[in-house]
């Protein structure tokens, strides 16, 4: 009896911690998409509201005149799709090489690849990155924002550690029926990979969709731009003027990825833990 | 003859296709890794002159000016404060957190999704969504903070307090990532632990940082280092949107700095030198993991 009544109130106490954590941790998102549907008067009000009142959806067309927006988020999901595309492709390649070959210099490469494992170029190499990419032309093309980043150690080990739990009993099967080593990775492999894959490209698409200084230096024009740079040039074309438009882009910069997550959470959590260490 | 000719072709096709298969993912790592990697190195000990049309060899001499500049020594220090507390921060808070969402209870699942949102925006969001809510005019936080502490300020213009900021947004936004983690872990630990702990009689509150903290350690060690490389590089996001580094370079961190010097003032030389120095950074980071975190890691 004594034992079970602590149990319901330490029950009440961690339920109220929770309840005040998540909303603590979501309300910047909450009050962001709020304050995107309401009119100045609203967003200037003293004190502030915190929850919203009526759909004042003009602060979303007005983001759209201050800039190209509908240009930048095409930009922005045509980079990351490619991103995503060229991870996915290199990776599986290599994580397949790494797998199921044995051969000369497997070890050496392998640790030439796993030293740049923490390595985000577009920011701890940026100037000479972009030194090398403005010399073969690039500035102010996807080519510059999406071909330096279409491989990674990361994606290599994923597939690598994945393939690898394949039974070898497959590929001996798959040889006697006279399949050869690209078909039996086409037809056997990537399809008992769909959920890693799966992982993998959501993972990649949020870290693409989410670069910022990259796009920043290397897109000039703004057509060039992604909707991460936009949001800053909102702020400083509204500044101290409407937090609403600034918060209409900001949502539009922040869906994608946020819908993506609430949809595929499990996914998420699941691909992430193993693209990571396993203790 | 014929079989054996086609076996052997297999056989050759079958050496070679390894090659092939790696060399998409090294052609990149190589031109877009190592080679600015070289680069960096080798233009550090160069100047371009005046009129950008000619290289100068003037040996360590970028570095020398980097450590006598007052401001870049100002960038170092500020990027080990901010780093430091939201690392620290981040790592004990995001631990406490997963210790909650372990729990048992109705609604777990919702929790965790409001939770772990912010690992789905990005640095540059989550400085405009904290630019707005310290907005001295309009946000949220100086209202609060004024009815509950009778503190009420310019948050992202004056000192200390745009310090405070950064870090308070760089917390908010690395939290889930650590969380995820910490909650994997510790669904990871096997009950008998925790029950055999219980019938020791062990209070939570050692059970928690004599049992489950040291279980969880080969998780906090990877948190840490990728807490490190998020809050020293992945910042710059966060800064640009909410300070500009201001007031007067008072939130100018290394990578921000780099950034003015190579971007804005092009300082070409020196920006050099800079990203040779976080370059170093960053591999001892890396050599630091492999060394003591070696066993931990599943490879090959």
């Amino acid at each position: 009896m004594k034992r079970s009544t602590r149990k319901t109130i330490k029950m009440i106490v961690v339920e109220i911690l929770l309840i005040l954590t998540s909303l603590l941790i979501f309300a910047p998102i909450l009050l962001a998409i709020f304050m995107s549907i309401q009119p100045p008067e609203f967003v200037f009000a003293y004190p502030p509201k915190f929850l919203p009142k009526g759909f004042f959806v003009k602060n979303y067309f007005d983001a759209f005149k201050i800039v190209p927006f509908a240009r930048m988020a095409l930009n922005s999901f045509v980079i990351a799709a490619f991103i995503t595309l060229g991870k996915l492709i290199t990776g599986s390649l290599s994580g397949y090489a790494y797998a199921n070959f044995s051969f000369k210099g497997s070890k050496l490469t392998f640790y030439i690849l796993f030293a740049t494992l923490f390595i985000p170029a577009e920011i701890v190499l940026i100037v000479p990155l972009f030194k090398i990419v403005s010399r073969i032309g690039w500035t102010n093309t996807y080519w510059a924002m999406t071909i330096p980043f279409m491989a990674s150690a990361t994606n290599t080990f994923l597939m690598q550690q994945h393939f690898k739990t394949i039974p070898k009993e497959f590929e001996d099967a798959a040889r006697i029926d006279g399949a050869t080593s690209m078909q039996y990775f086409v037809k056997v492999i990537l399809p008992l990979s769909r959920s890693i894959i799966a992982g993998a490209a959501i993972i990649n698409f949020t870290y693409a969709w989410n670069m910022y200084l990259w796009p920043l230096i290397v897109a000039m024009e703004d057509r060039m731009k992604t909707v991460q740079v936009a949001i800053n040039m909102i702020i400083n074309a509204e500044s101290s003027n409407n937090w609403g438009i600034i918060m209409a882009g900001t949502v539009i910069a922040l869906a994608p990825t946020l819908i993506l997550f609430f949809v595929l959470q499990d996914l998420f959590v699941k691909s992430l833990v193993g693209s990571g260490i396993k203790g | 003859m014929g079989d054996r000719h086609i076996y052997g072709g297999a056989r050759v096709r079958r050496k070679l296709l390894p090659y092939l298969l790696l060399m998409p993912t090294y052609v990149i790592i190589v031109l877009f890794i190592y080679l600015p990697a070289y680069d960096s190195f080798y233009s550090s000990f160069f100047k371009v002159s005046v009129f950008g049309n000619r290289r100068i060899f003037v040996g360590i001499q970028n570095y020398l000016s980097l450590f006598t500049d007052k401001d870049y020594l100002a960038s170092v220090r500020f990027t080990l404060i901010y780093t430091l507390s939201t690392v620290v921060i981040s790592i004990f808070l995001s631990f406490f957190i997963a210790l909650l969402l372990d729990q048992k209870v109705p609604g777990s699942r919702i929790y965790r999704t409001l939770v772990f949102a912010p690992y789905a925006v990005s640095h540059a969001v989550a400085g405009a969504l904290w630019g707005f809510l310290l907005n001295p005019v309009v946000g949220h936080v100086n209202y609060l903070t004024r009815i509950f502490f009778g503190i009420q300020t310019q948050w992202l213009t004056t000192r200390p307090f745009a310090a405070y900021s950064l870090i308070f947004a760089s917390i908010w936004k690395t939290l889930p990532f650590n969380i995820i983690f910490y909650l994997a872990a510790l669904q990871g630990i096997s009950s008998e632990v925790i029950e055999a702990s219980i019938i020791d009689g062990t209070n939570s509150w050692t059970r928690v940082w004599k049992i489950i903290f040291p279980l969880v350690s080969p998780i906090t060690f990877y948190l840490v280092i990728m807490s490190i490389i998020s809050s020293t590089f992945q910042s710059f996001a966060i800064i640009d949107v909410m300070t500009k580094g201001g007031p007067g370079g008072y939130t100018t961190n290394m990578i921000y700095k780099l950034f003015m010097d190579g971007f804005r003032f092009q300082k070409t030389g020196l920006a050099a030198a800079e990203n040779v120095i976080l370059f170093f950074v960053m591999i001892i980071i890396t050599v630091f993991y492999f060394v003591y975190g070696q066993k931990r890691v599943h490879y090959q």
